[in-house]
């Protein structure tokens, strides 16, 4: 039996526009919405499926302020059993703040006798790119990271990570308690159901604080790149621009 | 006090990756005395490429391992073998390309050394104290932030495609030098033991092409993308796709340009049915030059590329094909 913990992180969605918050200070996800990493979506999913194999319980853990919990229950909403909120202000923190209240709560729950074999989260956020908070983890509990998972199988005490590389696949093979963080690819996260939904809405939420102040990401300011100007040069419309095209193949090069 | 690049060996196995070649040309910009390397990822004396492509970008010296229980990656012991380089060495800034590998490593040895790592760096914005300024929200955005100021060695990576290589003015030594990490049994517990090569066609080949004929949703299905194929073939390039294309499972993860896909700079991109989302955009615009072809003249693809035809896809790219004989 293996149980669980996977770390999500609420982002701005920003398929659309980035604006920026008044004070130049984060960015604002009022008008674009909120979702969770994209890794972090499949990370939920091989927790999913670890706890499957195993007969484990998958506890889904986010840092934020209380609007986060909307992230908690869409990852509840797709099989994950209980989830804890740290309550704190993401954007005060930095990857090492944030690695640090993660330790705090397993080791808190060790102490209690609850230990989690697994702890997942994704390679780097979708806002942040930090590339770290995992690795971070990892050195403060003591135990083994792979980075990049894109496919875990669980058996006994053991797991075996699957991370793909530009010439194929590498395999790790490694004892729990492990931490893994996860990049898209491997897995596809599932949708979730009426039934999953409903469990979600009603699901309590625990809320714990965390014990050490925040030293922060040094970050000194944000700016938005302005769109650079458009110099497109139109070839045509349709299939008759194709000779047009052609020739700025073999202008450029790229044809002879 | 000199700045210590991780260097990582090129795919094809003959000198240094392009990324790593773009990463030593940033450092120099980085104040230091001198620019050391050291290679992770391969055991034992660097190609001669490789060497040559360092006193090239004037390193002096090239720290190496011989220590065999690393032919096969482990991230944490490699971290031993930077932060052992970047000790005798006396570095004082540690800076890598931002690469699965190079992130990995490094952020092993910031969470060993409790110092930050801010990650894509671009640019250094000031001296002294030191700030840069790096990429977040996929490149849409850049953070200012400081870098180093506490006496201690700092850490960063460079994001892909941020400058382009160039040589230094003065060529360096290259001095190989032998590194002697201590590797304990916990810095080899996560440790590759197998690996199955890709059947077919690879990544390398779509972020080392020099054409990608680039797919997104406007292909309109898993079984549309034959005449994307024979265009890229015809060209001598590659495929690549947006994220929807991966995720609709159309195509496999591993051809996804993008944020949370490849980088790609080829000298030409050719995007069709691709909207240009920033995600996309992070991944493509380092492109040498970019043609659109879309549906929308409105697509931020369109707006943004060099060249654009309006139009469906699958009528333009037979008539390209035909055009090109
Ligand atoms: C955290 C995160 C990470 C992401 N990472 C990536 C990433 O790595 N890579 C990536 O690509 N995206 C990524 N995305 C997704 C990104 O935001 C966009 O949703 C995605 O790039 C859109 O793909 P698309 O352009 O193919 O599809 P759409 O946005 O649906 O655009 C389709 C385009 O095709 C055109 N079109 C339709 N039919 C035709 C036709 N017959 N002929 C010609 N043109 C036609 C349309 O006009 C439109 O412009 C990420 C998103 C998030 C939130």
């Amino acid at each position: 039996m293996t149980d669980v913990l996977v770390c999500v992180k609420r982002v701005p969605d920003t398929s659309g526009e980035v604006v920026l918050t008044a004070d130049g200070g984060g960015v604002d996800g009022r008008y674009a919405g909120w979702t969770m990493s994209a890794h972090e979506e499949c990370a939920v999913e091989i927790a999913a499926g670890i706890a499957g194999d195993t007969g484990g319980s998958v506890t889904v853990l986010t840092l934020g302020d209380e609007d986060s919990v909307e992230q908690l229950r869409s990852a509840l909403a797709v099989g994950a059993n209980d989830a804890v909120r740290i309550d704190a202000t993401a954007d005060d923190y930095g990857p090492a703040d944030v690695a640090g209240a993660i330790a705090e709560v397993v080791r808190g729950r060790e102490a209690g006798g609850e230990g989690y074999g697994v702890v997942l989260l994704g390679n780097d956020a979708a806002d942040t790119g930090d590339h770290q908070v995992g690795i971070r983890l990892a050195h403060l509990l003591d135990r083994p990271v792979v980075a990049g998972a894109q496919e875990v199988m669980a058996s006994g005490d053991r797991l075996e990570v699957r991370v793909g590389t530009p010439a194929g696949t590498e395999i790790y093979d490694l004892p729990v308690p492990a931490v893994l963080t996860v990049l898209e690819g491997g897995v596809e996260p599932r949708y979730p159901n009426i039934s999953g939904r409903m469990k979600a809405k009603k699901a309590q939420v625990e809320v714990v604080e965390p014990g050490a102040a925040p030293q922060g990401s040094g970050r000194l300011g944000l700016r938005v790149l302005p769109p650079p100007e458009s110099n497109v040069e139109m070839l045509g419309e349709g299939p008759a621009a194709a000779p047009r095209l052609v020739a700025v193949l073999r202008e450029i090069g790229v044809v002879r | 006090m000199s700045v210590l690049v991780v260097v990582e060996p090129d795919e094809s196995g003959n000198g240094l990756s392009v990324v790593s070649q773009e990463t030593l040309t940033f450092a120099r910009q980085l104040p230091g005395e001198g620019v050391d390397a050291v290679f992770v990822g391969s055991v034992g004396d660097p190609d001669e490429a490789a060497l040559a492509q360092c006193r090239e970008h004037g390193v002096g010296t090239v720290h190496v391992t011989d220590d065999a229980r690393l032919e096969r990656y482990a991230a944490r012991a490699w971290a031993q073998v930077v932060e052992t380089a970047a000790e005798t060495g006396g570095a004082a800034y540690l800076v890598a390309g931002g690469t699965p590998r190079g992130n990995e490593v490094l952020a092993h040895v910031a969470a060993a050394r409790g110092v930050p790592m801010p990650c894509n760096v671009v640019a250094v914005v000031q001296d002294e104290p030191l700030e840069v300024e790096r990429q977040v929200v996929g490149g849409a955005v850049l953070e200012r932030v400081a870098l180093g100021g506490g006496g201690g060695l700092a850490v960063a990576s460079v994001a892909g495609h941020a400058v382009a290589p160039e040589p230094a003015g003065e060529p360096g030594e290259a001095r190989v030098e032998r590194v002697e990490a201590q590797i304990g049994d916990s810095d080899l517990a996560a440790q590759v033991v197998r690996v199955e090569e890709r059947e077919g066609g690879d990544t390398s080949a779509l972020t080392g092409a020099d054409v990608v004929v680039g797919a997104g949703r406007g292909v309109g299905g898993a079984d549309q993308f034959a005449d994307v194929e024979q265009l890229a073939s015809r060209l001598g390039g590659a495929v690549g796709v947006s994220r929807v294309v991966t995720s609709l499972g159309w195509r496999p993860h591993h051809e996804q340009v993008g944020q949370t896909g490849s980088r790609i700079s080829p000298d030409l991109y050719l995007a069709c049915g691709i909207s240009g989302a920033i995600q996309h955009w992070a991944g493509c615009s380092s492109s040498r030059t970019i043609i659109a072809v879309n549906t929308d003249a409105e697509a931020p693809m369109v707006t943004k590329a060099r060249y654009a035809v309006i139009g469906d896809m699958h009528e333009i790219i037979p008539a390209v094909l035909e055009e090109l004989g």
